[in-house]
């Protein structure tokens, strides 16, 4: 019973990932990749890691798809955009990538399919997550902060000059 | 909570076929805000394998690496659309091939 739930889960992750990468409007793609999120996130919970789908749910589709949203309404892409990316999603662009990318992929599932070993029904906690994270893994933790401070320095940096300039171009 | 016992293999499935989608929508999408997402896909995927092999031991390391992965994830957006800002700004397009020309 509950393994139909990891399938299903598995295909609306599957199913709104090629809806997301196959768009033409960003809003759209956007919505339908935060779904595939969720879907993952329930995965995340099915296999015993609660903490890393709650993770899943508060940052990655709350957090970082709102900074997606902020961009889109910022630059108002619109119709226009929308014919833009249906001129250059022609079928001889994207054909060739996609069967390659294809013939790796079934290369992989040909592999993994050879044996089955099942997950042990054993959820991890989130005390032996915090446990793991500060004492063997505390210098990940540190780099971890340090590219974090890394990519707040340099996304105010892109962002100021992009702000300045604009202001510049309205007082002309 | 109980933890549903799921073919190790089938996980990794499912995270091999998220991985080649976002590298499909790398390689076809032109448009860098879709780039971006795509690459988002493929980060995800790898964490979803992170989780799925650390289940199977069920040891907190796959957990761990996920979120060193959410933070790498978070970076690189906060980052990548501050580029893609400048892009619109400087082209007044999100078309990679506008930038194709290296000028100082």
């Amino acid at each position: 019973m509950e393994l139909i739930l990891f399938y299903l889960a598995a295909a609306i992750s599957l199913g709104t990932t090629l809806m997301a990468i196959t768009r033409t409007n960003a809003a759209h793609a956007l919505i339908y990749f935060i779904i595939s999120l969720l879907a993952s996130a329930v995965i995340f919970f099915l296999v015993g890691a609660p903490f890393a789908a709650v993770l899943e749910v508060i940052v990655y589709a709350g957090a970082i798809m709102v900074l997606f949203v902020f961009v889109i309404m910022m630059l108002n892409l619109g119709e226009a955009g929308q014919r833009q990316e249906q001129a250059w999603l022609s079928l001889s662009a994207w054909i060739v990538p996609a069967i390659l990318a294809a013939i790796l992929l079934a290369e992989m599932v040909l592999v993994l399919s050879s044996s089955e070993t099942p997950i042990p029904a054993q959820s991890v906690t989130p005390k032996q997550v915090g446990e793991s994270l500060f004492g063997p893994y505390i210098l990940a933790v540190e780099i971890a902060s340090m590219l974090l401070l890394a990519g707040l320095v340099g996304a105010y940096h892109l962002g100021r000059r992009y702000l300045e300039e604009t202001r510049e171009d309205e007082g002309e | 909570m109980e933890a549903v016992s799921v073919p190790l293999e089938h996980g990794l499935v499912l995270a091999a076929l998220l991985f080649s989608l976002g590298l499909i929508g790398v390689m076809v999408r032109r448009n860098l805000l879709f780039i971006l997402m795509s690459l988002e896909i493929m980060l995800n995927s790898t964490a979803l394998a992170f989780i799925m092999v650390g289940a199977r031991w069920a040891k907190p390391d796959g957990q761990v690496m996920f979120m060193l992965i959410l933070t790498v994830a978070a970076a690189e957006v906060a980052v990548g659309l501050g580029l893609l800002l400048q892009l619109h700004h400087r082209f007044r397009s999100l078309d990679t091939n506008a930038a194709s020309h290296l000028r100082g």
